[in-house]
């Protein structure tokens, strides 16, 4: 059983090599088949894991799988490849590659007449095994060639259509965003390795408990920066602020890369690393806060800017940024449990919300600004039924499954004291807002008059629209585990943090809050996109400053521009450029040239040919020789008298430095 | 009056022999002139040996002059070829005038 | 005795130098080179080199030297002017000159241990060469000549071929005419 683990991300990568290498030459068929077989695999091999452990086994977990051969040891660092298969990765796993799966099957259809098909199953494929690597990974190195790897899956397939000049920018922008989390990550990385020695998960976590609480190295400064160092890590790569600007302009990639990368795994990846290294968080409070603090602001500041977006596919990633922000706040608020349960389910909402956009993209031929959509709902239905589910799903109307995790997340948050208070407040606030611009989405895609009456909507082929009602009934029930069976099934791996609920009461009472409010966004959003009304034009009209701001994204990246990139390309150009490339560097080999080039014309003049100028030199030179013989050896050696005593051949030879 | 005569004299002549020697390669402009007082140079330091010989009843310094003898008329003859040759290709045998370096 | 003949033979040793270089055509310098080496025969007498005294007149005044006066009546090039054609030569070679003379001056008469030359001392007073009456000179360098050092007299031999063979090619005449350059 052990063994099967390999094939988990394995199978991808064999799917990988072979599209990437010979697809070109294959049949699109043949493509087809070699993707679906590699992901299909991947998610049986998890199943088959899975159901090993159902009913009493689970006493099993986890599972380790570690390669024979050490991949570093060297002196004191030891690392292998080591693959983990416990509760939080076996849920992690099934989200991924099942996930994963439906979207392979849906890119069937999408992706179909593209002329780099088979490029692209190849990507999403490698894409497959980096996550699975990433989620599987034992050790924190291991997570982190994961970690790096999903970063160029990403940068790959958001450049997909690298033709494009904005798709170029856009991959370029996100790897390089993303590296600057995973400079965060690294120094994470060696803070760790300095203080532990090790960095496997289970050894980290073990010394940690072994150390007692009030250890003046472990507490306080030194786990703080390292929790700090993996926040910048997770920020960077699940789009936190400040370094959520890629994003956004992630979705000029294919719109099931949107679905499967930017929504349901590898944005996720942050949240999974720090319930993965929650240990480490646990005893690093202030960093537990900083967490809190990022994720209710990415998730209120997130929102804002969707309710001004006209682009289906931007208003969609504001709200997976402010999505992952809950996450976040759960995890700060040692919630770890309540984060992942609303991962998973955000994974199914989101990722249908994203392909149900995709399939009403590619039914108008294209179409993604919503300003010129409406009237959708009799003509592409099933596409239309699914969205709704979304939509209602992400909003938090029980039953379906988004309400439960939610609630998880904004309880844990009120009773963490009077700082959760607030950050309970943010989040109910943002719920509202999300609420309100899910539906004004809904609204101005699908109802009301048809915007652009010209363009004849035609409904999706079955390979696209089998993967959205399975998303559809996943989003549904998904949630009907409960949030009390998913915490004590995590809780080996994330620890006991929940105290047991205080009073039902106020459970039920928050609950009713957070639906309140998202009935009052569908109410907000009714009257002002329903009919297609003047009342926005006319609010924003009345509030010009404010809704340029949200319009424009509050100009962060051009404060980023201007700030950090501008000034990072004049030193480029003009220090390094001039002062240190073409002056020092070009000026030190044409100093060598011109030393090497002047000493030859000094020495030219010595080869005149003029013999009594050689002759001279020569006299000179044995004038020199001889006085250097006679004062390094005069006086105390010159003895003539012991010359007749020496042997055959030294007879000519004058023994300076011979002592009598 | 049968003085004998100190060998760091012969050594003295000998080593003034030689310093005329290099003299004459300096300031002298035909060839062979020069040539010459390369000769003069070698004679010189074959007086110096069978001086030595003489002082240490040494046969050795002896051979060696013979040796000397050997190669410097060996090598008088090579060098007068060449100097022939040089003549024929340069009509001259003024060092100064034969400071081309090819042919 | 030895002191006069010594300061004679030295004294027109040392005229026949100074002549070769004031000479300014190359035959006069030739028969003053010749005046040379025939004193040092004379001296190679002196100091018991009977052999090389021989030797120098037959090898060096009769052969090399004569070989420098065919070449020179050969070449007929006429007197030489005395040019300055390096200013190296003066500034440089001069006092390296006058240096070398010093260094090997400074030598030879600070150096303990030399004795005197005299007249008819025989080599083999430490070699236990030769038998006690047949200590001739020619016998003793002859004895080890042929004894130990029979290999490179042996090479010499060869050498002596192959600087005929060399002379021979480099001073024949290929015929046509070379370029002739001024």
């Amino acid at each position: 059983m052990n063994g099967l683990l390999w094939l988990i991300p394995l199978l991808p990568l064999a799917g990988f090599l072979l599209n990437g290498i010979l697809g070109r030459r294959l049949s699109n068929l043949l493509v087809t088949t070699i993707a679906l077989a590699a992901s299909l695999g991947s998610f049986v091999t998890v199943l088959l894991c899975a159901n090993g452990f159902s009913g009493g086994k689970l006493a099993t977990l986890p599972l380790t799988a570690v390669a024979p051969q050490p991949w570093i040891a060297l002196g004191a660092l030891h690392v292998d490849f080591a693959l983990v298969l416990d509760q939080l990765s076996l849920t992690m796993l099934l989200v991924v590659t099942g996930v994963g799966f439906l979207i392979h099957i849906y890119s069937v259809g999408y992706m179909h007449g593209d002329s780099g098909y088979a490029r692209y199953f190849s990507y999403l494929n490698l894409f497959l095994f980096f996550m699975t690597t990433l989620v599987l990974a034992g050790n924190i190195l291991v997570m982190f060639v994961g970690w790096e790897g999903v970063g160029l899956a990403s940068y790959l397939l958001i450049g997909f259509w690298f033709q494009r000049k904005s798709a170029a920018d856009a991959g370029k922008k996100a790897f390089l965003v993303n590296r600057v989390g995973d400079f965060g990550f690294l120094i994470g990385i060696f803070l760790l390795l300095a203080n532990f020695g090790t960095l496997g998960f289970s050894e980290i976590s073990a010394k940690l408990a072994a150390s007692p609480a009030q250890s003046p190295i472990l507490t306080g400064g030194v786990l703080t920066a390292i929790c700090i160092c993996l926040l910048i890590g997770a920020a960077g790569k699940s789009a936190q602020l400040p370094l959520y600007i890629w994003l956004p302009d992630a979705m000029e990639g294919p719109t099931p890369v949107s679905a499967l990368i930017h929504a349901a795994t590898m944005v996720t990846a942050g949240v999974y690393m720090i319930a993965r290294t929650h240990f480490l968080f646990d005893r690093a409070p202030v960093a537990l806060a900083a967490v809190a603090i990022v994720g209710a602001a990415t998730a209120i500041f997130a929102a804002t800017i969707g309710l001004a977006q006209n682009d289906i596919k931007r208003v969609l990633a504001y709200s997976t940024i402010s999505q992952l922000g809950y996450m976040f706040l759960a995890c700060g608020v040692a919630a770890y449990s309540a984060a992942i349960f609303h991962l998973v389910t955000h994974a199914f909402f989101k990722a249908l919300l994203f392909l149900a956009a995709g399939s009403v993209i590619h039914s108008l031929g294209g179409e993604q600004d919503m300003r010129k959509m409406g009237g959708l709902w009799k003509k592409i239905p099933v596409t239309f039924w699914t969205m709704t589910i979304a939509v209602f799903t992400i909003a938090g109307f029980p039953p379906l499954a988004a309400f439960f995790s939610k609630d998880a997340i904004l309880y844990a948050a009120f009773v963490q004291g009077p700082g959760g208070k607030l950050l309970w407040f943010v989040g109910l606030v943002t719920a509202l807002l999300t609420s309100l611009y899910m539906f004004r989405l809904w609204y101005m895609t699908f109802l009301g008059k048809a915007r652009s009456p010209e363009v004849h909507p035609h409904e999706s082929p079955w390979t696209m629209l089998a993967p959205l009602i399975v998303l559809a009934l996943l989003s549904i029930g998904g949630g009907w585990i409960g949030i009390e069976r998913f915490t004590a099934f995590l809780t080996p791996v994330v620890g006991a943090h929940q105290q047991a609920s205080a009073s039902p009461h106020l459970e039920l009472i928050l609950s009713g809050a957070a639906v309140a409010v998202a009935l009052l966004g569908w109410l907000i959003a009714h009257l002002f996109y329903c009919e297609s009304s003047s009342r926005p034009a006319q609010l924003a009209a009345a509030l010009p400053t404010g809704y340029k701001l949200l319009a424009n994204k509050y100009f962060v990246d051009e404060i980023y521009g201007a700030a950090i990139v501008r000034p990072l390309l004049a030193i480029s150009k003009y220090f390094l450029g001039w002062v240190v490339d073409f002056a020092i560097l070009g000026g030190a080999a044409w100093l060598l040239a011109g030393i090497a080039n002047f000493a030859g014309m000094i020495l030219q003049r010595w080869q005149s040919g003029n013999l009594r100028s050689y002759a001279a030199w020569l006299a000179a030179a044995a004038a020199a020789l001889l006085l250097f013989v006679l004062l390094a050896g005069w006086p105390q050696s010159l003895n003539l008298s012991l010359l007749h005593a020496e042997p055959f051949y030294n007879i000519t030879v004058l023994h300076f430095g011979a002592r009598p | 009056m049968n003085l004998d005569v100190p060998i760091s004299w012969y050594l003295l002549l000998s080593a003034l022999l030689f310093s005329l020697g290099v003299v004459g390669f300096l300031i002298k402009r035909n060839l062979i002139t020069i040539f010459m007082s390369i000769e003069l140079m070698l004679n010189a330091v074959n007086l110096s040996f069978v001086a030595f010989a003489s002082q240490w009843h040494e046969v050795k310094g002896q051979i060696f002059v013979f040796f000397v003898m050997v190669v410097a008329a060996a090598e008088a003859a090579v060098g007068l070829a060449i100097i022939i040759a040089v003549f024929r290709a340069r009509a001259t045998l003024a060092v100064d005038r034969i400071d081309r370096m090819k042919l | 005795m030895h002191l006069v003949l010594f300061f004679l033979f030295a004294g027109f040793c040392l005229a026949g130098a100074v002549n070769l270089l004031v000479q300014s055509h190359p035959i006069n310098s030739a028969l003053s080179l010749i005046v040379v080496m025939v004193s040092l025969a004379v001296l190679y007498l002196l100091l018991g080199a009977e052999f090389l005294a021989i030797a120098q007149i037959i090898v060096y005044a009769g052969a090399v030297m004569v070989l420098f006066t065919f070449v020179v009546m050969l070449l007929n090039d006429g007197r030489e002017e005395l040019t300055y054609g390096s200013h190296v030569a003066r500034s440089v070679g001069f006092p390296a000159v006058v240096a070398i003379f010093a260094v090997i001056a400074t030598v030879i008469l600070r150096a303990e241990g030399l004795g005197y030359a005299h007249l008819g001392a025989g080599l083999n007073a430490a070699q236990g060469l030769g038998t006690a009456k047949d200590n001739s000179n020619l016998v003793v360098l002859s004895q080890v000549l042929f004894h130990e050092l029979l290999l490179p007299f042996e090479v010499t031999s060869v050498l002596i071929l192959i600087a005929i063979l060399g002379a021979v090619a480099l001073a024949h005449s290929e015929g046509a005419e070379r370029t002739v350059e001024k």
